[in-house]
C-alpha cells in the first residue's frame, strides 16, 4: 500500500491520489481476509469450546470484540486522517478521503457491537440492552460518527468540508478512550477488557484466544480491503460533484433555470 | 430461542451486513466509473 502521504497532493489538484492501493494488492488483501474469516468460522463455531458459564453464547465474543477493535481503529485512523489534514504541511485532500472512508467503516463496525452485544445480552444478561455505562458510550459513539458522516453531506467546497469535517472528528473522538476505559472508571454490568485490561494480563487462553485472535486479524484485513474500494468511492463522488457544479455554474450563466444545489456528498 | 440461535443469528447477520456494505460499494464504483466522461 502506497502511504497516503508518499504521493502528497495539494488542495488545488484534488484529483490527485485517487486510490490507495494498487489493484493486485487489493486483491491479495481481499483474498487473505477472506481466508481469514473463513478459519474464523471454523475455529470459533466448532473447534473452541463452550465456556464454562456462558454456554455457546460465548461464540458471539469472537465477532461482537473483532467488531469493537475495528471501530476503535477506524476512528483511530479518521482521528489521524483528519489531525493531518488540518496540519498546514501535511494538508492534503487525500487524508480527508482516507478520514471519510474511515469513518463510515467505524460506523458499520460500531453497529455490528452494538447488534451482537445485544444479542449476547439476551442469554447471558437476561436482557437485550442496559443503561450500563459501556453501552451507553457506544451508542453515543455511534451517534457522534453518524453526526459526522451527515456532516459530509453538507454542501460545500472540498476544503471548507474537509476542515470542518476534521474539526469534527477530533472532537469526537474524545468518546473513544471513554468508551475503552467506561469499564474501570464506573462500575458497570459489563465485564472489564479480558485482553487490553490495566495489567496486560490477558485472562484468556488457549483455542478460545486463537478464536478471538482470527477475529482480529480477519477484521483488520477485511477493514483494509474495504478502506481501498470505499477509497476509491470518496474519489469518484467528488469528480461527479464538482461536474455537477460545473455544469448547474455553466446553466446559471447561460440564463437556463436552476438545478438543485449541488451537495459534496460521500 | 436457545443459546444456539442467538449464536447463529449474530453469525448470520453479520455476515449479511457485511456481505451487502461490501456489494454496495462495488456497485456504487461501477456506478460512478460508468458516468465518468
Amino acid at each position: 500500500m502506497s502511504a497516503p502521504g508518499t504521493d502528497m497532493v495539494s488542495d488545488a489538484d484534488p484529483r490527485s491520489g485517487e486510490r490507495l492501493m494498487a489493484p493486485v494488492a487489493r486483491r491479495i488483501v481481499g483474498v487473505l481476509a477472506l481466508v481469514t474469516l473463513a478459519a474464523l468460522v471454523i475455529v470459533g463455531l466448532w473447534v473452541a469450546p463452550p465456556d464454562e458459564f456462558q454456554g455457546d453464547a460465548q461464540r458471539l465474543m469472537y465477532i461482537h470484540v473483532p467488531a469493537a477493535w475495528l471501530a476503535y481503529l477506524a476512528f483511530g485512523v479518521t482521528a489521524v486522517s483528519s489531525a493531518l489534514y488540518l496540519w498546514p504541511r501535511t494538508r492534503s485532500l487525500v487524508w480527508d478521503r482516507v478520514a471519510g472512508a474511515s469513518a463510515e467503516l467505524g460506523v458499520v463496525f460500531t453497529a455490528l457491537c452494538l447488534l451482537l452485544g445485544s444479542l449476547w445480552g439476551r442469554p447471558v444478561w437476561g436482557v437485550w440492552w442496559a443503561w450500563d455505562a459501556r453501552l451507553v458510550t457506544t451508542a453515543v459513539l455511534f451517534f457522534l460518527y453518524l453526526g459526522y458522516l451527515a456532516l459530509r453531506r453538507v454542501p460545500a467546497t472540498l476544503d471548507v468540508r474537509a476542515k470542518r469535517c476534521a474539526i469534527a472528528a477530533l472532537i469526537a473522538f474524545i468518546d473513544v478512550p471513554i468508551v475503552h476505559f467506561s469499564v474501570t472508571w464506573w462500575r458497570t454490568l459489563h465485564q472489564e477488557a479480558t485482553v487490553f485490561n490495566p495489567e496486560l494480563d490477558a485472562e484468556i487462553h488457549g483455542t478460545m484466544a486463537l478464536a478471538l485472535w482470527i477475529g482480529v486479524l480477519a477484521f483488520t484485513l477485511l477493514y483494509v480491503y474495504l478502506l481501498d474500494l470505499r477509497y476509491r468511492l470518496e474519489v469518484l463522488d467528488e469528480d461527479r460533484d464538482e461536474r455537477e457544479l460545473e455544469a448547474a455554474i455553466a446553466d446559471r450563466v447561460q440564463g437556463g433555470p436552476p438545478r438543485e444545489t449541488v451537495g459534496a456528498s460521500s | 430461542m436457545t443459546d444456539v440461535g442467538y449464536v447463529i443469528a449474530g453469525w448470520v447477520i453479520t455476515a449479511v451486513v457485511l456481505a451487502v456494505y461490501w456489494l454496495s460499494i462495488l456497485w456504487r464504483i461501477r456506478r460512478g466509473e460508468r458516468s465518468e466522461p
